[in-house]
């Protein structure tokens, strides 16, 4: 019946047998991540970003942060003792894309937040070596101007379909949250939020 | 692992598992070709392409067979010994949490019979031991250099730890305490209140606190304005006020800059000297306090040398 040569002949099977065989990975490893309360419960105070954080959750992401930074503490002494409490997955319950990284060039950034002063974080992304003298992170001198409208109600609204819970009052809100701001103050809004949910201890 | 919303998820994924590995295992045994007898030849496929291209139908050969059984076999002793089965734990009850307790246990087991002798001395005696010093300048360029600096000297709006002009103060407590918490400093904007010309004034009388060039007309002009707004944290005499975080005026240390014009800015729009808490930056190993303990040693230390 299943011959090598009736598969081989026969294309239509071949491509079910082929997918069945290569989603076994898949259904085993990721789906069952969708039916674990560890995975989909945020921990204790989580909240879905505001439109502040959110827009500067996307510069993070426009200006390749993420190729640079990790925002995953691995449960190793040297990572706990150095940024705090090991990551869970309940604390990225509502960041979609997730931005854990692979490489660290620059420090982890999931526990950054409230770490440095805001004060400290202007004058860092303006240029790192003001502070940090032996740093080699580029400067981002040009986020210092305003931030544009870039459909920050769509975004809250698409995320409500995957279950952020945004507020009608708070999609609302958002342009005005939005008034006046520059992309370094989303940006340090996003980075001052980051891991201020952790566990303690 | 055993929080899977209902009891299928682990029977799913166990079952999954085992029949794609059996399975393969069936599959590969079923399209395995005998192996040949002594003097038998491969068979010659029907097909002939392209005038003279031939197949011949050998059997899989046998050291590639031997890698397929042997990775399936592996896989499943790393399924017996390992978590991998639903809520099978695995015969080595392996947790990726287990060993990292067992880390943090094997580092106490190392450090604390040290950290033990340092934590009975007191702040002060710590800070002239050399090997707590060295350990101390460790922790430091790790948690307090990227604003203090490397050298502790601080930069603008980020204090000199090695000039013992201490904003909230220099006792061993207080430093303690302003690490464990961290510091918010308020100054207001001035400002709306002065207005550009009263900014001016007060900015001449500051200077004229530390003997600094000033014009003496402004600043006799901002005395009554200084002792009306600003004398309440910095205080009458302009030597500020330590529970406040209130900087003396009348020395040459300056956090933001001396001269007129940052003075002036500096009045205007108010300043937010923040130093965040580490409580939850020291770790969360039991160590935390010894290395508090031991941080807080050398940056007391750090300005007892002169």
């Amino acid at each position: 019946m299943i011959s090598h040569e009736n598969i081989e002949k026969n294309l239509g099977l071949l491509i079910v047998l082929t997918i069945l065989i290569v989603s076994v990975g898949g259904l085993v490893q990721i789906v069952p991540l969708f039916f674990q309360t560890s995975t989909t419960t945020p921990v204790e105070g989580l909240k879905p970003y505001t439109a502040l954080q959110l827009m500067g959750r996307d510069i993070y992401i426009r200006e390749g942060c993420v190729g640079c930074h990790s925002q995953m503490i691995r449960p190793f002494r040297a990572e706990t003792e150095r940024y705090g409490h090991y990551s869970v997955a309940g604390e990225y319950v509502y960041d979609r894309p997730f931005l854990w990284g692979s490489k660290r060039t620059g420090p982890d950034l999931a526990r950054v937040g409230g770490r440095y002063s805001d004060a400290w974080q202007v004058a860092h992304l303006m240029n790192p070596r003001d502070v940090v003298p032996e740093s080699i992170m580029p400067a981002y001198p040009w986020l210092d101007r305003p931030l544009k409208d870039t459909g920050i109600q769509a975004k809250m609204r698409t995320l409500d379909i995957v279950g952020h819970g945004y507020s009608e009052q708070e999609i609302a809100a958002a342009p005005a949250a939005l008034q006046g701001k520059t992309e370094l103050d989303a940006v340090i809004a996003y980075l001052q939020v980051l891991g201020t949910h952790a566990p303690k201890n | 692992m055993s929080d899977f919303t209902s009891g299928f998820w682990p029977i799913y994924i166990s079952v999954l598992t085992l029949v794609s590995i059996l399975g393969t295992w069936v599959f590969l045994k079923s399209q395995t070709t005998r192996k040949f007898a002594p003097g038998e030849k491969a068979e010659l496929m029907e097909h002939t392409w392209d005038g003279d291209l031939q197949d011949l139908n050998n059997p899989l050969p046998r050291w590639w067979l031997g890698l397929f059984y042997g990775t399936m076999i592996f896989g499943l002793g790393y399924l017996a010994l390992w978590p991998g089965l639903g809520n099978f734990a695995g015969l080595l009850g392996w947790t990726s949490k287990g060993e990292y307790q067992a880390e943090v246990k094997a580092a106490e087991a190392k450090f604390q019979p040290m950290y033990a002798g340092f934590m009975q001395q007191d702040v002060a005696t710590v800070a002239a031991d050399p090997n707590a010093r060295a350990i101390g300048k460790h922790l430091f360029l790790t948690y307090c250099s990227q604003c203090h600096g490397s050298d502790a000297m601080g930069a603008k709006g980020f204090p000199n730890l090695t000039d013992n002009d201490w904003l909230y103060g220099g006792e061993p407590d207080t430093i303690v305490a302003t690490i464990t918490n961290g510091r918010a400093g308020v100054m207001p904007a001035w400002e709306p209140i002065l207005g550009a010309q009263g900014v001016k004034q007060v900015a001449n009388y500051v200077l004229s606190l530390s003997g600094r060039k000033h014009d003496a007309a402004l600043a006799e002009a901002g005395k009554a304005k200084f002792a009306e707004n600003c004398a309440a944290c910095h205080m009458p005499d302009g030597t500020g006020m330590k529970a406040l975080g209130a900087p003396n005026l009348t020395d040459k240390v300056w956090l933001y800059g001396g001269n007129e014009a940052t003075i002036i800015e500096t009045i205007s729009k108010g300043r937010n000297g923040v130093m965040p808490a580490l409580t939850q930056t020291l770790g969360t190993t039991s160590n935390k306090e010894a290395k508090l303990h031991l941080l807080a040693a050398y940056v007391y230390g750090l300005s007892q040398k002169q």
